[in-house]
């Protein structure tokens, strides 16, 4: 594979992927009429398709060729990252999905702020919903432009622009029931392509891995099965790990999703669903890793790019010629388009749902004016990703992603938890315990050697480590419950039987 | 509170505790695994057979400890707390 080469079939089937994608959102907005189809799809998902949908979030282009070129070039290494994004699952499933579905409409602020002051705890909830979407955005647009770049040859900034372009579509026009069934799609084309690329890998080492992996072994030395580089700090390490874990949970993308199925057993469900598929598709991507570094080679997959994001093609190539290869680079397109999507729109959700009709409105604003508005963000957030990916070039994308994972770990994770489970919770308690989440989750990395020696080539960093969530998720928490007991709020503590009882019996009942 | 409310308080407990275990059976495997990442290389990278080592053996085993405990929390809710909640909706929905 020449870098930057257009490929035909590549072309083409990128093409039908947009053509189809589009029809399903010509289909999506003539039902997209209502706030409840816009935000959640008229909560009418059932717990398969949600289960792909989430897993086509999930399934970032970032975990499909990123993992499978860090196991390309360091083996077991990779491994490390594919199970911290899967433990974070278990967590959703028994912690946040059914009180989740069951207390909010459509966004977690939704359920923070269920019997709390809503302005002060909506204000601080959009805030960390924001700061995830941005960097996170960020990250996909980022790797979109180099990617399409390396894959259909075409300009850095064209390919921003025409991932902004059409994830604008998907949104302002079939919100979340396109945003949904091109999750599908795409989750579906994925996992068939991931699925093919492995069974041609395989073929050649009579179906069994450990062939693979022996033939690994044989070439590189047994270093490539065991732990390399990668955790050298178990400090860094535990730190990235409960990132990852508690991350999940707190993603808002990923936590609008429960609001688009019809009630909480649908919900929970859709999670099995879910973490079959994405475990599944782990799985897949650890043998191209090795099936890269063994069929292709590391010197072959640092020479078109040195941080290995190209594994999964070149395998491709290398298995299933020039066809499969163009098959493989439009499914990493569509990965790319579906994630982003799903991000726009949930920060639409906090710019409309949270910020314009709950704190400027105070509540009152018609479902009319409320659709204009979130359409409206929509628009805003596309040029804001169009920009931010142009302005971000050539910057190292990797810890925006982690970076993201550790302000939804120490932002928005332990305020949903403080609000649904511990009584005494209060307004200022959740406002603290999500500001400081943020910020100390900014300023430490900032002060990391990531930051400061990697990107600002500084001799020394402030703060020795790279991933701070050891650090800031446990304080959050301590934030939020201190500075609940430090003034109680008797309104709040009065609300929770409220809460208590729609935790388990959802809206419909009156309490 | 009616009898039927004080099971499903009772049931809901019943689940807050499940929940509360099963995440902590998978951040306490799970942290497990990474000290030993960062501690004990060299165990992780003994070979038991051509191919498997200990590391990649455990790494396996994790995500489908994280698959056994999702299916044992859905299992048990489908079928132990949906009904309860069932049973306080149609009590509640005779009294009203």
């Amino acid at each position: 594979m020449q870098s930057g080469e257009p490929n035909v079939i590549a072309m083409a089937g990128f093409a039908i992927f947009i053509v189809l994608s589009l029809v399903i959102t010509w289909f999506a907005a003539r039902q997209t009429r209502s706030t409840e189809a816009f935000y959640a799809a008229g909560r009418s998902i059932t717990a398969f398709q949600n289960g792909l949908a989430l897993a086509g979030d999930y399934m970032s282009a970032a975990s499909f060729l990123g993992i499978a070129g860090l196991v390309a070039l360091s083996g077991f290494d990779g491994l490390i990252y594919s199970i911290g994004f899967l433990v974070g699952w278990p967590v959703v499933v028994c912690l946040i999905a059914e009180p989740l579905r069951n207390l909010g409409r459509y966004t977690f602020s939704d359920v923070v702020a269920f019997r709390l002051r809503q302005v002060p705890v909506r204000v601080a909830a959009a805030a960390g919903s924001l700061a995830v979407v941005a960097f996170y955005l960020i990250a996909q647009m980022v790797g979109a432009g180099n990617l399409i770049r390396l894959l259909f040859g075409l300009s850095y900034e064209v390919a921003v622009i025409i991932v902004g372009l059409v994830m604008l579509a998907y949104v302002l026009f079939g919100g979340m029931i396109a945003t949904t069934w091109v999750q599908i799609v795409k989750a579906v084309l994925l996992l068939t392509g991931a699925f093919l690329l492995a069974m041609l890998v395989l073929f050649q080492f009579a179906m069994n891995p450990l062939a693979l992996f022996n033939e690994a072994v044989r070439l590189y030395g047994e270093g490539v099965l065991a732990p390399g580089r990668f955790v050298s700090d178990p400090v860094d390490g535990i730190s990235l790990g409960l990132a990852l874990m508690f991350g999940t949970a707190g993603l808002p993308h990923i936590l609008m999703r429960f609001y688009t199925v019809p009630d909480a057993r649908t919900a929970r469900v859709s999670v099995a669903y879910a973490t079959a598929a994405i475990g599944g598709f782990y799985l897949l991507t650890f043998v191209l890793g090795f099936g890269a570094m063994v069929l292709v080679g590391q010197p072959a997959i640092r020479a078109v790019d040195a941080g290995g994001n190209m594994a999964a093609p070149l395998l491709a190539e290398a298995v299933g010629g020039q066809a499969f290869l163009g098959f493989i680079s439009a499914v990493a397109f569509a990965t790319i388009l579906a994630v982003v999507a799903g991000l726009t729109l949930a920060g639409a959700a906090a710019l409309s749902h949270d910020i314009y009709v709950h704190v400027f409105r105070a509540g009152r604003a018609s479902e009319k004016e409320e659709l204009r508005v979130a359409r409206g963000a929509t628009i805003l957030l596309a040029v804001l990703s169009i920009v931010l990916g142009i302005a971000f070039k050539g910057q190292n994308v990797a810890y925006m992603v982690g970076l993201a994972f550790a302000i939804a770990a120490s932002a928005n994770f332990p305020a949903l938890i403080l609000s649904m489970f511990w009584r005494k919770f209060t307004t200022r308690g959740a406002q603290a315990s999500i500001l400081f989440g943020t910020v100390s989750t900014l300023v430490l990395i900032w002060m990391s050697p990531t930051i400061q020696i990697d990107l600002l080539k500084h001799s020394e960093a402030y703060f020795p480590y790279r991933n701070p969530g050891l650090f800031t998720i446990p304080l959050s928490f301590l934030v939020g419950i201190v500075t609940s007991l430090a003034a109680p709020e008797p309104a709040a503590i009065e609300g929770f039987a409220r809460l208590e009882h729609q935790i388990h019996l959802g809206e419909d009942e009156p309490a | 509170m009616s009898d039927t409310e004080v099971h499903l308080s009772r049931v809901a407990a019943t689940r807050w505790r499940l929940a509360v275990m099963l995440t902590a059976i998978m951040t306490a495997t799970y942290v497990g695994f990474i000290l030993l990442v960062a501690f004990n290389k060299p165990l992780l990278g003994t070979v038991l057979v051509p191919g498997l080592s200990i590391g990649i053996l455990l790494g396996v085993l994790l995500i489908v400890l994280a698959w056994a405990l999702i299916l044992i929390y859905v299992r048990w809710t489908n079928t132990h707390y949906d009904s309860r909640v069932a049973d306080v909706r149609r009590s509640r929905r005779a009294g009203l």
